[in-house]
């Protein structure tokens, strides 16, 4: 999916049609602020809006920046963690997709000391 | 996979923890060829059978993929149950009761 394909948050939104991200307090990205292994960087995305009907995690120096992209219903709660893989230290985005159309993200540095992309 | 669903008040933590290789097809072997990409695409979680959310994923997931959601309105007793389908087709299913 062309989605999974962009490099930069311009790409990403132009493939799914959405509408320029705007930065928000509300979105929050947890994560270590140093990760010792790239290979497995625990990520959470959270917010306290209503009417959060996807939220993506997005790594942006990774070689395709989407990680990982949830669809939730009315039954769960917008918050979501999992672990991923960073091949060095980076930014790292939670993008926030509302049902009325708003696209709201948070971001959090990660310094990254082993690279998880290496082989 | 294991799946482990937690009740607290009106709610349920799920954790999941899958069993998956999640190559990034980055990778090269010894003999300098590319290892191919082979991870999981698309997640599918259901609450008694009513499906509460679904995830895709791309190769920067971690090896062993781990994730942690909350359900509203699930108590004690009621299933949780998780499907994945990775890039090869492959599928699986289970099930886990709320406790």
């Amino acid at each position: 999916k062309a989605a999974f394909e962009a490099k930069s948050m311009a790409e990403l939104t132009k493939a799914l049609g959405l509408a320029t991200p705007t930065e928000s307090k509300d979105i929050t990205v947890t994560g270590p602020d140093i990760a010792e292994n790239g290979a497995v960087v625990p990520l959470g995305a959270a917010t306290t809006l209503p009417g959060v009907k996807r939220m993506m995690l997005l790594v942006e120096k990774n070689p395709n920046m989407l990680a990982a992209l949830f669809d939730f219903s009315d039954a769960v709660d917008p918050a979501v963690s999992t672990r991923v893989k960073m091949g060095q230290s980076s930014d790292v985005f939670a993008v926030a997709v509302m049902n009325d159309g708003r696209v709201l993200y948070g971001h959090k540095e990660i310094k990254v000391t082993l690279g998880g992309c290496g082989g | 996979m294991r799946i482990r669903a937690q009740a607290a008040g009106d709610k349920a933590t799920v954790r999941v923890l899958m069993s998956h290789e999640m190559e990034t097809g980055q990778r090269k072997d010894a003999s300098g060829k590319v290892i191919p990409a082979w991870f999981i695409q698309d997640v599918t979680a259901k609450h008694n059978d009513k499906v509460v959310m679904t995830a895709q994923w791309g190769p920067a997931v971690s090896k062993n993929p781990f994730m942690q959601f909350v359900v509203k309105g699930a108590k004690a007793g009621d299933k949780i149950s998780i499907t994945w389908v990775d890039n090869r087709g492959d599928t699986r299913t289970d099930e886990a009761t709320v406790s």
